[in-house]
């Protein structure tokens, strides 16, 4: 699967008579990497859901989602069950919820392979090998073989990626996959995303509260507040001349946390070995 | 926790070891009566009647001269099919009403919530009554009548479980692979539910078991033909002044049976539950030993 644009003209959803996104419009060209910035509640999750069709059924939905040119607002259930996980993928936040309790990881890794094509027991186990290979999973034939709660936090992600990517959509939506994650495992995740993304087989949205994140990945940015989509540009423009007040206090959240970690790790430094 | 494990992790514990014996016997004793019965159940001989515990007879003879040993022996054939087959029944009900209310058509669902609702206000037994008086009494007419009953009261715990799992990310996250309708209610619903349904399920066959025999005690159960554990206690229990012993044994199996049921869902709960800590359960524990 080639990579895929998306275009998003005026989408507004309200819940229960309360609008939480007001006609956000934006555009990812084919293959290219944009990025979504706010803080809580600013609807940036929100945009990712309903692109995927994925929202409350009482979820009151207006505007247009273009996905390579055909619409998906309007469609119904099973419909959009056939764009799922076929041309669009899905990281969430927290791989320890995100993934089934009870199912082993190869399997998860597999689900939309199986919802979208026929595979005998024998392929869908070689697809979750080399999946596990593909997302930089060592091990792979334990890790295929183990229950979420067996594996690392990291180990986790990189299997809810791998599940995201399996049918090779050529869209993915990845919402928050780096906050649930520590710094190290973190820097891991975001070159894998890089890695996934260079060659151009899919597009990508990556959505964070952590603008330090974001410069790593994407080509271009989305300020999301409150429901709306109050700037847009480069990464270079909104690092270097933001204009809104929200994309100031990224940064200066950027920069502070950046401070943080340092002092974090220098004090690590300094912690006396036989206190461990 | 997988319910396989629970099962395994139950038998370590003393409520559990309890319940397996007791249950393991009671199936073993069911298939026995298949090949060997130490007397015809239903051989009555008048000049025999209301002999003492001796070796031909190990619990003595009823009023007609039966063998009570063999008749309680035999019981365990219908107290085994009531068990299981209402366990079946009002798991299947409950799965199936639980899921039409949480994945069903939005018109559906108010009114199987009522409807429900409704069916709950019954009491079992009563219903079951109701049923056996317009189809005639049988076993299969009970297990059909209390797999109803208590089916309902399933679909209600297990709608609530459902709901729940709904919410969680994980059915979001295999939703957006693509995976709907059938396959995700089988895949990522029902597993996770399993754990409830199991300690559900394993109640209401306890439950199913007093209400067989209560059912038949006042004669809407188990034709006059077949052995059974309630028509025993409602044959014997005229002469209860003369002969407690032999209205003794039947009344003993079944509270056996049903205590067994009831320690084995309390078990499989202490041990699926996570918001029991061992703690709790202790302190829950030395609490009903003082009191």
């Amino acid at each position: 699967m080639s990579a895929l644009p998306l275009k998003v003209s005026n989408l507004s959803v309200s819940i229960d008579d309360k609008k939480l996104l007001h006609e956000v419009s934006f555009d990812v060209a084919a293959g290219e990497r944009v990025g979504f910035i706010g803080g809580s509640g600013s609807g940036k999750t929100l945009t990712a859901l309903a692109i995927s069709g994925l929202l409350p059924e009482s979820a009151k939905i207006t505007g247009s989602v273009k996905l390579d040119g055909k619409e998906l607002i309007g469609l119904n259930e099973s419909e959009l069950a056939q764009i799922r996980g076929e041309l669009v993928g899905m990281v969430f936040q927290e791989p320890k919820v995100a993934l089934n309790p009870l199912r082993k990881l190869g399997n998860q890794m597999t689900e939309a392979l199986d919802a979208h094509y026929t595979l005998t027991r024998k392929q869908r186990h070689e697809a979750a090998l080399n999946l596990a290979v593909r997302v930089g999973l060592k091990e792979p034939s334990r890790i295929t073989n183990a229950y979420p709660h067996e594996v690392s936090g990291g180990q986790r992600q990189r299997a809810a990626i791998a599940a995201a990517i399996s049918a090779n959509p050529g869209l993915l939506l990845a919402d928050e996959p780096t906050t649930a994650l520590d710094v190290t495992v973190q820097q891991g995740v975001i070159e894998l995303f890089r890695e996934l993304t260079t060659d151009g087989s899919s597009s990508l949205v990556f959505i964070t509260h952590d603008l330090a994140v974001l410069t790593q990945i994407v080509e271009r940015i989305y300020v999301f507040h409150e429901g709306k989509i109050v700037e847009s540009g480069s990464v270079a423009e909104i690092t270097t001349r933001p204009i809104s007040r929200v994309a100031k206090e990224l940064i200066l959240a950027a920069e502070s946390e950046t401070t943080n970690k340092l002092l974090e790790a220098a004090s690590f430094l300094n912690e006396p070995w036989e206190k461990s | 926790m997988t319910v396989f494990k629970a099962f395994r992790m139950v038998g370590q514990t003393g409520k559990g070891q309890f319940a397996y014996t007791v249950l393991g016997l009671l199936i073993l004793l069911a298939a026995m009566s298949y090949v060997w019965l130490p007397h015809d159940p239903n051989y009555a001989q008048g000049w025999n009647a209301w002999l003492p515990m001796s070796l031909e007879h190990p619990l003595g003879t009823d009023g007609s001269g039966r063998d009570v040993a063999s008749r309680l022996i035999a019981g365990t054939r219908i107290t085994v099919l009531v068990a299981v087959g209402t366990g079946i029944v009002s798991g299947v009900i409950g799965v199936v009403l639980a899921t039409a209310q949480t994945l069903g058509p939005k018109l559906l669902r108010e009114p199987l919530a009522i409807f429900i609702d409704v069916l709950i206000a019954f009491p079992t037994l009563l219903m079951a009554i109701m049923f056996t008086a317009v189809f005639t009494g049988g076993i299969p007419i009970v297990i059909i009548a209390v797999g109803v009953g208590f089916g309902v009261q399933i679909a209600r715990v297990v709608r609530a479980e459902m709901r729940q799992i709904l919410g969680a990310d994980y059915i979001l996250a295999a939703r957006a692979s693509g995976v709907t309708g059938f396959r995700l209610l089988m895949r990522h619903i029902l597993p996770n539910i399993s754990s409830v349904l199991t300690v559900q399920i394993s109640l209401s066959m306890g439950l199913a078991i007093l209400a067989e025999s209560g059912l038949s005690y006042l004669g809407f159960g188990a034709p006059p033909g077949v052995s059974s554990w309630g028509r025993m206690l409602e044959e014997t229990q005229r002469y209860i002044s003369i002969h407690p012993e032999v209205v003794f044994w039947p009344g003993f199996a079944i509270t056996l049976t049903v205590l067994a049921f009831y320690l084995l869902g309390d078990a499989l709960r202490e041990t699926l539950d996570p918001k029991l800590t061992k703690k709790q359960v202790l302190r829950r524990t030395s609490l009903g030993v003082q009191g």
